[in-house]
C-alpha cells in the first residue's frame, strides 16, 4: 500500500494546463524527491495532494482518502498531512510555543497541558527549545522555518510534503534547515520535498521524481541524477550545478 | 459679555445622569457594534452570494444615510409595526444598525491585509474557516486597524448626542434642557462640550489598556504587525 499515490492527474489554470497525466507513488518511510525547471508543476502536485487545489481529473489517494471524492472529510485529510512552505507562514501575533499547540489544541482538542509537551518534544527535534516563547520576528529565517516543520510535526502526520523550503534562506541558513529534514528522513517518516539541492536529494531520498513540462518525464532512484537517461534531466543537473 | 456657569452648575445632577446615559449608550453599542460589525465582514468576504449580498446593501445603505434619519426611521418603524420600545432601547438599536456598518467596513480591510499564506497555513493544519477567523486572522487584524476601529468607537459616542432628538435623556438632552431652564445656551454647550472632550479622552486611555491587553506580541517588542 502506498502512503500517496496520484494517477494520471490532469490540473490547468484556465486556459493553462500544468499538470498533464501526472503519475506517481510514495511507499510508507519513503523519502521522494521531486525536481524540475521552475514552472513545471512540482508546487501544483503538491498542493493538489493536501488539496490546497482541485485536479481536473484523475485520481489522488493519501492515507486511504480519495483526495477528489467530494464525500472527502478534509479535516481527517489534513491531519494525515504535513506541508511546510517556503515562506514559512508562522502565525506572528503568537509565540513559537502558540504556534505550535494551536492545532493540536482545537483541531485534535489535546488538554492545554498536553499540547505544550508535544510542542517542546517538536521543538527540541529541530532544535529550537530556547526559543519557545519567542514572537516569529526574533527569529532568524532558518529558525522560523525549523519552528513552521516543528508545528506540522506536532500534529503526528503521516506524511510530509516539503516545497523548497529553503530556497528562501541564504546558504548558511540552509544548512541547519536540512540538517533537521535529514533527520526527519532518518526517524522514517514519509516525505516528499520539492528542492533545488541535488546534492542533499541525492544523499536522503529514496527515489526521485523528475517533472518537466507538466509530465513526470524521468523517475528512479538517486542514481538518475549521477547518471540521467534523458537529456532533459542532464541538462537540468547540468544547470542546477552552476 | 459675562459667563456665568452657576445656575448650570447647580443642576449638575441632571448632567450626570446624561453623562451616565451616554457612557451605558457608547459602552452598550461598542461591544454591539464590534461583534455585528465583524459579523458583517466575514459575511461580506464570504462566498456565499446571498450573505455577501445582503451585508454589501446593508452596509452601504447605512454609510450613505445621515444617521438622524436612520434614528427617525427606527424610531418610527418599531412603533408603526407597533413595537413600544423605550427611547433608549431605540438609541441603542439606532446606534448599533449604524456602527456596526462603518466596523464592518474596517474589519474589513484588517482582514483583507492578513496574506493569503496564513489562511493556507491554518487550513493545513486543519483548523476550519471559523477556527481559522478565530484563532489566526482576528487578533491581527484587529491589531492593523485598531485606531481606526477606537476612532470610529469614539465617533460613536459623539454621535449619541443625534439620540437627544428621540428624547433619550443623553448628555445632549440634559443641556438642551438646562439651557431652555437657565436661558444660559452658551455656557450649558461650553460645558456638555467639555464633558464630551472628558469621555473622549477616557475613551482614548481605556482603549490604550485593552491594547496592552490584546496585543501580548505588541507591548514586548514595540513593533507593528
Ligand atoms: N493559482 C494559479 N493560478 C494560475 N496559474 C498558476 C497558479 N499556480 C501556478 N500557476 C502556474 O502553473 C505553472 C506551474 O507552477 P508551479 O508553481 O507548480 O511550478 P513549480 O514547478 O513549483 O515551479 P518553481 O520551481 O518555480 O516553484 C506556472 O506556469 C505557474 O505560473
Ligand atoms: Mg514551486
Amino acid at each position: 500500500m502506498s502512503i500517496v499515490m496520484l494517477k494520471d492527474v490532469k490540473k490547468s489554470f484556465d486556459k493553462l494546463q500544468v499538470l498533464k497525466g501526472v503519475s506517481f507513488s510514495v511507499a510508507p518511510g519513503e523519502v521522494m524527491a521531486l525536481i524540475g525547471a521552475s514552472g513545471s508543476g512540482k508546487s501544483t502536485a503538491l498542493r493538489c495532494i493536501d488539496r490546497l487545489e482541485l485536479i481536473d481529473s484523475g485520481e489522488i489517494v493519501v492515507c486511504g482518502h480519495r483526495v477528489n471524492d467530494p464525500q472527502l472529510d478534509l479535516r481527517k485529510l489534513r491531519l494525515d498531512v504535513g506541508i511546510v512552505f517556503q515562506s514559512y507562514n508562522l502565525f506572528p501575533h503568537l509565540t513559537i510555543e502558540e504556534n505550535i499547540t494551536l492545532a493540536p489544541r482545537s483541531v485534535k482538542k489535546i488538554s492545554r497541558a498536553q499540547a505544550r509537551e508535544i510542542a517542546l518534544a517538536s521543538l527540541a527535534k529541530v532544535g529550537l527549545s530556547e526559543k519557545a516563547q519567542n514572537y516569529p520576528e526574533q527569529l532568524s529565517g532558518g529558525q522560523q522555518q525549523r519552528a513552521a516543520i516543528a508545528r506540522s510535526l506536532a500534529m503526528e502526520p503521516k506524511v510530509m510534503l516539503f516545497d523548497e523550503v529553503t530556497s528562501a534562506l541564504d546558504p548558511k541558513l540552509t544548512g541547519e534547515v536540512l540538517k533537521v529534514i535529514e533527520a526527519l528522513a532518518a526517524s522514517g517518516i514519509t516525505m516528499i520535498m520539492v528542492t533545488h539541492e541535488m546534492n542533499f536529494a541525492r544523499r536522503i531520498a529514496d527515489k526521485v521524481i523528475f517533472m518537466h513540462q507538466g509530465y513526470v518525464h524521468e523517475s528512479g532512484s538517486t542514481d538518475i541524477l549521477t547518471s540521467p537517461r534523458t537529456s532533459e534531466l542532464r541538462e537540468f543537473i547540468g544547470d542546477e550545478l552552476h | 459679555m459675562i459667563l456665568d456657569f452657576t445656575a448650570i452648575l447647580a443642576r449638575w445632577q441632571m448632567l450626570l445622569d446624561g453623562l451616565t446615559l451616554t457612557i451605558q449608550l457608547a459602552l452598550v453599542t461598542t461591544i454591539t457594534g464590534f461583534i455585528i460589525g465583524t459579523l458583517c465582514a466575514v459575511a461580506r468576504r464570504s462566498h456565499v452570494v446571498i450573505a455577501a449580498r445582503a451585508a454589501t446593501i446593508y452596509v452601504e445603505s447605512i454609510r450613505n444615510t445621515p444617521f438622524l434619519v436612520q434614528i427617525f426611521i427606527v424610531y418610527f418603524g418599531l412603533s408603526s409595526l407597533g413595537f413600544s420600545f423605550s427611547p433608549v432601547a431605540v438609541a441603542i438599536i439606532a446606534l448599533t444598525i449604524n456602527v456596526s456598518a462603518y466596523t464592518a467596513e474596517i474589519m474589513r480591510a484588517g482582514f483583507d491585509s492578513i496574506h493569503p499564506g496564513q489562511w493556507e497555513a491554518g487550513e493545513c493544519l486543519g483548523l476550519s474557516r471559523v477556527q481559522n477567523y478565530w484563532h489566526v486572522a482576528l487578533r491581527p487584524a484587529i491589531e492593523r486597524v485598531y485606531s481606526s476601529l477606537t476612532s470610529q468607537f469614539i465617533l460613536l459616542m459623539l454621535a449619541s448626542s443625534m439620540t437627544s432628538q428621540i428624547s433619550a435623556e443623553e448628555l445632549t438632552a440634559a443641556a438642551n434642557f438646562i439651557q431652555s431652564e437657565t436661558y444660559r445656551p452658551f455656557e450649558t454647550y461650553i460645558i456638555v462640550a467639555l464633558i464630551y472632550l472628558a469621555i473622549s479622552l477616557l475613551m482614548r486611555l481605556v482603549f490604550w489598556g485593552i491594547a496592552l491587553l490584546a496585543f501580548p506580541r505588541r507591548r514586548r517588542l514595540g513593533t507593528n504587525l
